[in-house]
């Protein structure tokens, strides 16, 4: 059986050809070095009617969903806590929810779809560092703003990215303080093969240096990796006074499980995590992690009526058995600042809420928050928390006064080569 | 005779509807963001085309697919975060987690649009053809060519990712602003961008069903069929399967390559297994052995998602999985069965005492 007739192939090819041509006589747009492009336009947002849309950005399904689910609820706590009292500007606050899938260009496509298909007024969401470096350059190109609550890495400041988590000098500085006020002279580093945990490791290491400890080891599992018996002997073997966990997710369960068969604890040898909140702790299990520090900035024991409020109202929502972590409660506050920059700006317009950011408190749970305009991050209280048998962290110290954010490090010298 | 040029004129008419529907409806009837999907898809399709010709054709199961769009994606990337920091600056994410004061020595060549284009087609030709040579060769296939595939995809993302101060790690490499001294943020360029996309993506249909009906072709259905009896004829099924897995490489390569510009983002999470996986998927829901089949399952498999997760965004993951299930277990030659399957119907109904002998192939 032979192919087609000759006519009837030259036929094919020719109209290949034509097709090319049409593509390279086809009109072309903006150069890269035109000045004053399509950008200038800010993306429209939907206010007709008597509701505001925004958008709800988590993964809902994938490796990050454990953790990601819980954000979205607290956030949509948030949001008919809001509606409950009258809403936003007169209007009812909208929520559209899509899944990011743990999947980074996933992220980037659903932030364009509710921008430009749904035309959201701000996006809440993301979680990890991949993520929002993915839908940065959306959020940047279409002016529109996300409200982005995880603890992160810092070195970071983008125009159309209010960030409610904390930056390092309001986690990982004031845990590596901890340490060194407590003796430890020598560190030994475990993550997850990914952007914050090497970041991180290597502000660590710059900080250990300036401050006369030494780095025993630093070692990386990829995400989701379960085998970590070579890294908890060569912990072992190491002798290190502390060892900093930036380990995500799941092998965390691993690790400190191998943790504890290789005969080490919170006694002989402590583990500061800084991914690790009620929530996981519920996962790995209490035995394996009583005694063991963290370092956030709010955690369910956090005393004052503003949480009692936000853990009674969660639990109502939710479940008894829920747990109020500290990205939960920054994503809660996002949704309450940018209510209060939208009323206090008169307009949902991106710009002006931005210009209205400055100054902007809120009694969070975690105690009084301040937004800081030039950064756009917000002043947080940083607190050391030990795991109970419970499952609950209490803390074990905290900073007394909210930390101002300095997310490129710019007032620590020993930073001064990071960025 | 007859069957046979009846075929090539349903051919010729469906490539000119497909055409017609890319460049004269879609343009009008999509609004920008719907458009940079279909962009999308569009290479979802294009890689596609070379499985159903390595996979469908030749039988050899590319479970590492997402290798060769990365490598082709990861080239075109290079040179344009390069062309957008501008002539002695580094990549905004070489400044940030990096430690080297100028750009690495294997980073230096992309610099070069020609290199860098011709690298998005020609690095996954050559590593693939490498890799054949080595594979075939030996003689291995079935399961053991699948996991040897998955492997490769497997360890070239855990290699991106440990290499953060050259290659982003897992955050890939993001924020593409210009592709060729056009600026991407502006709507016409990435109208210009779908375009190349689909004019592509036509290309390639046609240079496959060039290669399916030539004499090679038959060859390699020979090969998937029978190979040993091949072998006796006195070819050699070694470099027939590598031909073949050579070329759907380069396709994957180009897929990449303009995955970029459309989507503006390329990371170790579209090379993995789970990636190579999908693109597999689809052609196989669309039919494996039909270009027409696993070009429309690659769509309908990417329009799926999109249009499944916007609509339940908590639980499309079950119906995306019902929807697999439900297409490989009633249809196992993929949706393009359909059609047969109507043929068939036909056929009888007409009390035909004979199908042709063209239509039994």
């Amino acid at each position: 059986m032979s192919s087609g007739s000759p006519i009837l192939r030259r036929r094919f090819l020719a109209g290949g050809a034509a097709l090319a041509a049409v593509v390279v006589l086809s009109a072309c747009g903006a150069k890269t070095d035109a000045a004053g492009t399509s950008s200038d336009k800010a993306a429209k947002i939907d206010i007709s009617g008597d509701t505001v849309k925004v958008g709800l950005l988590n993964s809902l399904s994938g490796t990050m969903a454990i953790s990601e689910v819980t954000v979205r609820n607290s956030l949509l706590l948030a949001i008919d806590e809001i509606n409950a009292s009258g809403g936003v500007l007169g209007k009812k606050i909208k929520p559209i929810s899509e899944d990011g899938a743990s999947d980074w260009p996933t992220f980037a496509e659903k932030a364009a779809k509710l921008i430009k298909e749904d035309e959201v007024a701000a996006t809440f969401g993301c979680w990890t560092s991949a993520s929002r470096k993915a839908v940065k350059p959306v959020f940047e190109k279409n002016r529109s703003l996300l409200f982005y609550p995880v603890q992160y890495e810092g070195l970071e400041q983008s125009p159309y990215i209010f960030y409610t988590g904390a930056t390092t000098n309001q986690q990982i500085v004031p845990a590596l303080d901890y340490l060194k006020s407590q003796g430890k002279k020598s560190l030994y580093l475990v993550g997850s093969d990914y952007v914050f945990p090497r970041t991180a490791n290597k502000e660590i290491t710059a900080y250990a240096k300036a401050n006369g400890m030494t780095i025993l080891g630093e070692d990386y599992a990829p995400l989701g990796s379960t085998e970590f018996s070579t890294i908890a002997n060569k912990v072992k073997a190491s002798k290190a006074d502390a060892v900093f966990n930036t380990l995500n997710g799941d092998s965390n369960v691993a690790f400190f499980k191998e943790y504890k068969s290789a005969g080490l604890s919170a006694k002989t040898m402590p583990v500061v995590s800084v991914s690790i909140a009620e929530e996981e702790v519920k996962s790995i299990g209490s035995q394996y992690l009583a005694g063991q520090l963290t370092a956030w900035n709010y955690y369910q024991t956090t005393p004052g009526a503003a949480n009692e409020k936000f853990v009674a109202a969660y639990k109502a929502k939710y479940g008894e058995d829920k747990p109020t972590s500290d990205p939960m409660e920054a994503a809660y506050t996002s949704v309450y600042l940018w209510a209060a920059m939208v009323e206090k700006a008169k307009s949902f317009d991106p710009e002006k809420v931005k210009a209205a950011s400055d100054g902007i408190t809120f009694d969070a749970p975690e105690g009084k928050v301040t937004v800081d305009g030039a950064t756009q991050h917000i002043s947080k209280t940083a607190r050391i928390g030990k795991i109970g048998t419970d499952g609950l962290i209490t803390e074990v110290w905290n900073s007394g006064k909210p930390v101002e954010p300095d997310p490129f490090l710019k007032g620590y010298s020993w930073a001064a080569d990071l960025s | 005779m007859n069957v046979l040029k009846g075929r090539s004129a349903r051919a010729w008419a469906g490539f000119a509807g497909g055409a017609f529907a890319l460049f004269a409806v879609a343009p009008f009837a999509l609004s920008d963001f719907r458009l940079g999907l279909l962009a999308k898809y569009l290479c979802m399709a294009m890689v596609a085309v070379g499985i159903c010709l390595a996979w469908g054709r030749g039988g050899l199961l590319t479970l590492g697919q997402g290798v060769f769009f990365g490598l082709g994606g990861y080239a075109m990337a290079m040179h344009l975060k390069i062309t957008d920091a501008g002539p002695g600056n580094l990549p905004d994410f070489m400044q940030l987690y990096g430690t080297a004061d100028e750009l690495p020595w294997w980073w230096r060549p992309f610099e070069n649009p020609v290199f860098a284009i011709a690298a998005t087609v020609l690095l996954p030709m050559t590593v693939a053809a490498l890799l054949g040579l080595f594979i075939f060769r030996r003689r291995v296939k079935g399961a053991y060519f699948a996991i040897l595939s998955q492997a490769l995809a497997s360890a070239f993302a855990i290699w991106l990712v440990g290499q953060q101060a050259t290659t982003g790690g897992t955050n890939g490499l993001t924020d593409i602003q210009g592709f060729f001294g056009y600026d991407l943020d502006d709507p016409v360029n990435q109208r210009m961008v779908y375009f190349v996309i689909a004019a592509s993506l036509l290309a390639l249909i046609a240079l496959a069903r060039q290669l399916i009906h030539s004499r090679y072709g038959e060859l390699l259905v020979a090969v998937r069929d029978s190979e040993e009896r091949v072998r006796f004829l006195g070819y050699d099924p070694a470099n027939v399967k590598l031909v073949a897995y050579v070329v759907a490489a380069g396709m994957a390569g180009l897929a990449g390559a303009l995955f970029v510009p459309a989507v503006g983002i390329i990371s170790p999470a579209l090379i993995g297994i789970v990636p190579s996986i999908e693109f597999v998927i689809g052609a196989a829901v669309g039919g494996r052995a039909s270009l027409v089949g696993a070009v429309l399952g690659a769509l309908a498999v990417a329009w799926a998602k999109t249009a499944l997760s916007e609509e339940f965004p908590a639980g499309w993951t079950y119906f995306q999985g019902l929807l697999f299930i439900v297409a490989l277990a009633f249809l196992p030659g993929g949706l393009a069965s359909l059609t047969k399957l109507f043929r068939r119907r036909r056929a009888v109904a007409q009390k035909s005492p004979v199908i042709p002998v063209g239509e039994a192939a």
